[in-house]
């Protein structure tokens, strides 16, 4: 499995990250960070469809994503 | 549940530091600050770096880069570079510049610079506007593009064309390796990332003058979304500017 943690304090909602994602998961939430952003997130519900791409990560302008990626075992997850 | 033997994968270069950055949101400027920090951690070039920093949007970039810089007057970087590169050539030594303060203001420095060969880097970040100062007409404007001081669009008979420095660069006896990316999406960012490495390894190797272009938005001034002003870089920018190598002396037989 893999997943996204996005840096909230640094994101500032400009939703880059969401128009490359391979598997659309990314979504702008409701929460406003300190800055007054909304900020961009993996709902809950999505977070096992990510696949550890990097895509957002890549072209996040304020190097707030970071990836971390699980290797797959062999037989399976 | 977090599972133990997961890998970090993507995270900040150690050349870019950990700070939030003035930007405005969607700004590209990010991008190309971390490909160049990347570039220097992976070619263990951050020790021994000199950067002649520019005026623009791009002003305060030695607070992003972890590296030693100086401050040139408006567009005078690639004299201050050649200055530096003079002074220590074992130095790595890159300008980075916006286009108003390369294709305008220091027009007369980046000719002569590029034209005397000087073994230097030059990252042009092209986003068709004065960003800084309020979003003036700049000479990379797109005809018909409205900006402050051409609130009808950008007249060709009256204004002039936009120029098309990487194509001007590859004409220039000195340049050793110059080209085009952009930073609108995964494909050309990682494409642009490439002609990055090599305009350094140019230098590294003590070949001669390398110039990268990166095209990039600037949805502030261009009074749209991150979103619109990405769109408008793919259907309207990279059309009138093509991406591409235009000048790489390895593939045509080196230089002396």
């Amino acid at each position: 499995m893999s997943r996204i943690v996005v840096q909230e304090d640094r994101c500032k909602g400009c939703l880059l990250c969401t128009t490359v994602c391979p598997v659309d998961i990314i979504v702008q939430s409701d929460r406003f960070n300190v800055s007054g952003y909304k900020v961009a997130e993996v709902p809950e519900a999505d977070a096992d469809k990510c696949i550890g791409c990097a895509s957002c990560a890549l072209i996040c302008p304020d190097v707030a994503i970071k990836v971390y990626k699980t290797p797959k075992k062999k037989g399976g997850k | 549940m977090i599972e133990l033997n997961e890998k970090l994968v993507f995270d900040r270069p150690e050349s870019v530091i950990d700070r939030p950055t003035h930007y405005c949101p969607g700004c590209h400027h990010g991008i190309a600050h971390r490909l160049i920090g990347e570039l220097l951690d992976e070619m263990g070039l951050a020790e021994k770096t000199l950067l002649a920093s520019s005026i623009g949007c791009s002003v305060f970039l030695y607070n992003y880069l972890n590296v030693d810089a100086v401050e040139s007057p408006h567009g005078r970087a690639p004299a201050v570079a050649t200055g530096m590169k003079r002074a220590r050539p074992d130095k790595f030594v890159f300008t980075y510049q916006g286009d108003g303060d390369l294709a305008s203001i220091g027009m007369a420095e980046i000719m002569h610079a590029a034209n005397r060969g000087e073994k230097i880097c030059v990252v042009f970040v092209n986003n068709t506007v004065y960003g800084m100062t309020g979003g003036q007409m700049a000479p990379t404007t797109l005809i018909g593009q409205s900006t402050t001081t051409t609130p009808n669009g950008r007249c060709q008979t009256h204004d002039g064309s936009p120029i098309r420095m990487t194509e001007i660069m590859a004409t220039l006896g000195g340049v050793a390796y110059a080209a085009r990316g952009s930073l609108d999406n995964v494909k050309n960012i990682r494409q642009a990332k490439k002609y990055l490495k090599k305009a350094f390894e140019f230098q590294t190797n003590e070949t001669g003058f390398g110039f990268v272009e990166l095209l990039s938005g600037c949805p502030t001034n261009w009074k749209m979304t991150p979103l619109q002003a990405n769109e408008r870089l793919q259907n309207e920018m990279i059309p009138y500017f093509p991406l591409g190598v235009y000048k790489d002396v390895s593939e045509d037989g080196g230089v002396c």
